[in-house]
């Protein structure tokens, strides 16, 4: 009797928190469909809010320009991170090394403010204009930093577990090392990579302070012109973009797990 | 292997050097320069500061002359404690967050453990499907969220919360939800759930269930089981998620900003003011340095925690 009471407690919280995790965005999604100009009353369904997104050249260029520095700070996160994880996960400890091991993830808890104003002394510095001052280039710089600690913590934790019997006998075999990782360890590694980039694509494209403090006029990404927006008046048009972010992540995910789960069942079978 | 040639050759080396490099050139540097610029005058140039770092007279050497008005201003603030009318400005943005990154930690700490406890423990199947719905409004923009809760809690009468209440007839009047305290923890809170969630998680499904099964056939009670077993073997992962709230929490700009009005200070809202609308670089700087100061040691606990963790791993 003791079980199914502390069972039906269990069930009340999970069902608790995720009511605390969901309502608000289900409010976002529901009120994007109003007719009328205010955010949270509901006038009567419409899909005008939608056409004027469609409508909007300064989101669509925003969300072009956050869609570029998302796909190439996650590649180039994704490279410097396998990297890092790699000296993390497989040199023997050497001078500097707990250093490093430090310094890689701590952008990962550092207040935003601290790493955003850090990047802006740096690429406004006047003697390091070969940089190019603030710009998409510099917001690309910054997301890979950041991204680059996601991404070495999330490929250290694949590379442990790896067994290493198989890139031993490639190398006892005469494969030279930069062969053996792309032949042996790459595969292998392949799923946490994957789940690496498509993490930090989203950190990057979700990023406001970084973006913010390094953006100039002319390199707006989506999250600095929703923070703009936010602080001009609120329109139901954010409500159907945040609509929209949430049915494009929705389905990224769940054919994500779909994926995932398939390939773990493979190689259940392959067992 | 490769252990005769020459040490710049290996390839082992450039894998090396490469996040060295990157680190080097886009954390460190960047964090020498935050020192450098809070000990610089404030100026109307571009960049908007005058660098403490002077060529000396004969034209060789570089010298150190360091403009202390930064830090002194906080000193001064230090000092004016308990004084009529004194303007406690960084002082009390300092305490303010700190206060509230606590708060928020504990409250994830509370809901999020026997949340990811529940997620851990039950059928296999159905944790990817939990823990998916953990990630995905994770996965959806941080902003948007925050918005949500401008909608949720705003204090006029189209408030949703307000709506609710007025129409059950709880309230006759729209209640004050927004630009307070309270709006910005439950901002926070709801914000970094998420990032205590999934460490806890991560931690409590390596559990091993003959433990507690050993501990329940020895006698002791669930309460008991919990607090001498569970608890301490979870305590890396209560480490981890608490510095993942904790550290960022301490810093947050954009959830005082926006859900907090203008009555909330907070430390990140006063470095983003100083960098941005009143151009006073070396005084955001300097109030970066004493942030990251405060944080080391926070900082340290959790690359130790994640270190260790990542290290048990089979």
């Amino acid at each position: 009797m003791s079980r199914s009471s502390s069972r039906w407690g269990a069930h009340s919280w999970l069902v608790l928190v995720f009511a605390f995790l969901y309502i608000p965005i289900l409010c976002l999604v529901a009120f994007s469909f109003t007719s009328g100009e205010i955010t949270t009353q509901f006038d009567g369904f419409s899909l005008r809010w939608y056409r004027s997104l469609l409508e909007d050249g300064e989101i669509q260029s925003a969300v072009w320009l956050s869609l570029r520095i998302g796909a190439l700070a996650a590649t180039a996160a994704v490279v410097v991170g396998t990297a890092a994880a790699f000296v993390l996960a497989r040199f023997r400890p050497y001078f500097g090394s707990s250093f490093f091991a430090g310094m890689t993830t701590a952008p990962m808890v550092m207040p935003e403010v601290v790493t955003g104003l850090s990047l802006v002394l740096l690429f406004t510095h006047p003697a390091l204009s070969f940089l190019g001052g603030r710009g998409a280039l510099a917001i690309w710089a910054a997301h890979t930093t950041l991204c680059a600690a996601y991404a070495a913590v999330l490929v250290q934790s694949r590379l442990r577990e790896v067994d290493r019997s198989l890139e031993e006998a490639a190398l006892d075999l005469g494969c030279p090392p930069f062969k053996v990782f792309f032949l042996v360890t790459v595969p292998v590694i392949a799923p946490a990579l994957v789940a690496a980039w498509l993490l930090t694509f989203t950190l990057s494209m979700d990023d406001f302070v970084l973006a913010a403090m390094l953006s100039d006029p002319g390199s707006t990404t989506l999250p600095v012109l929703i923070f703009a927006r936010l602080h001009h008046g609120l329109k139901p048009e954010i409500n159907a973009l945040a609509t929209i972010i949430v049915a494009i992540v929705s389905i990224a995910v769940l054919a994500a797990n779909h994926a995932m789960l398939s390939s773990q069942k493979k190689r259940v079978r392959a067992d | 292997m490769s252990g005769r040639r020459p040490f710049m050759l290996r390839g082992r080396f450039w894998v090396g050097m490469l996040p060295w490099a990157w680190l080097l050139l886009f954390f460190l540097l960047p964090f020498a320069l935050i020192v450098n610029v809070s000990l610089s005058t404030a100026d109307l140039a571009i960049p908007p500061y005058v660098s403490p770092l002077h060529a000396t007279e004969d034209g060789h050497g570089v010298e150190l002359v360091p403009d202390l008005s930064s830090f002194r201003r906080l000193a001064d603030e230090l000092g004016s404690i308990g004084e009529d009318g004194a303007d406690l400005l960084y002082l009390q943005a300092y305490g303010n967050s700190l206060l509230l990154a606590t708060l928020t930690t504990l409250c994830c700490l509370l809901i999020g453990y026997p949340f990811a406890y529940h997620i851990a423990r039950s059928r296999e199947s159905v944790r990817n499907v939990l823990l998916m719905m953990v990630m995905l409004p994770f996965w959806t923009s941080f902003l948007l969220r925050v918005y949500a809760w401008m909608g949720l809690l705003d204090s006029s009468e189209v408030g949703l919360i307000n709506q609710l209440l007025l129409g059950l007839g709880i309230i006759d009047t729209p209640l004050p939800l927004l630009y307070n305290t309270g709006a910005v923890l439950t901002g926070m809170i709801y914000s970094y759930l998420p990032f205590m969630v999934l460490p806890l998680y991560a931690n409590l499904v390596k559990l091993d269930q003959r433990l507690l099964e050993a501990a329940s056939d020895l006698g002791a009670r669930p309460i008991t089981t919990f607090l001498s077993v569970t608890l301490p073997l979870s305590r890396n992962g209560i480490i981890a998620g608490a510095m993942m709230v904790f550290i960022p929490a301490v810093g947050e700009f954009v959830i005082p900003d926006l859900l907090g009005g203008g009555d909330v200070q907070m430390i990140g809202r006063n470095i983003w003011d100083d960098f941005g609308p009143n151009q006073d670089w070396p005084m955001a700087a300097a109030v970066a340095v004493v942030m990251v100061l405060l944080l080391i040691a926070p900082i340290v606990v959790f690359n130790r925690s994640s270190r260790r963790e990542a290290e048990e791993q089979p």
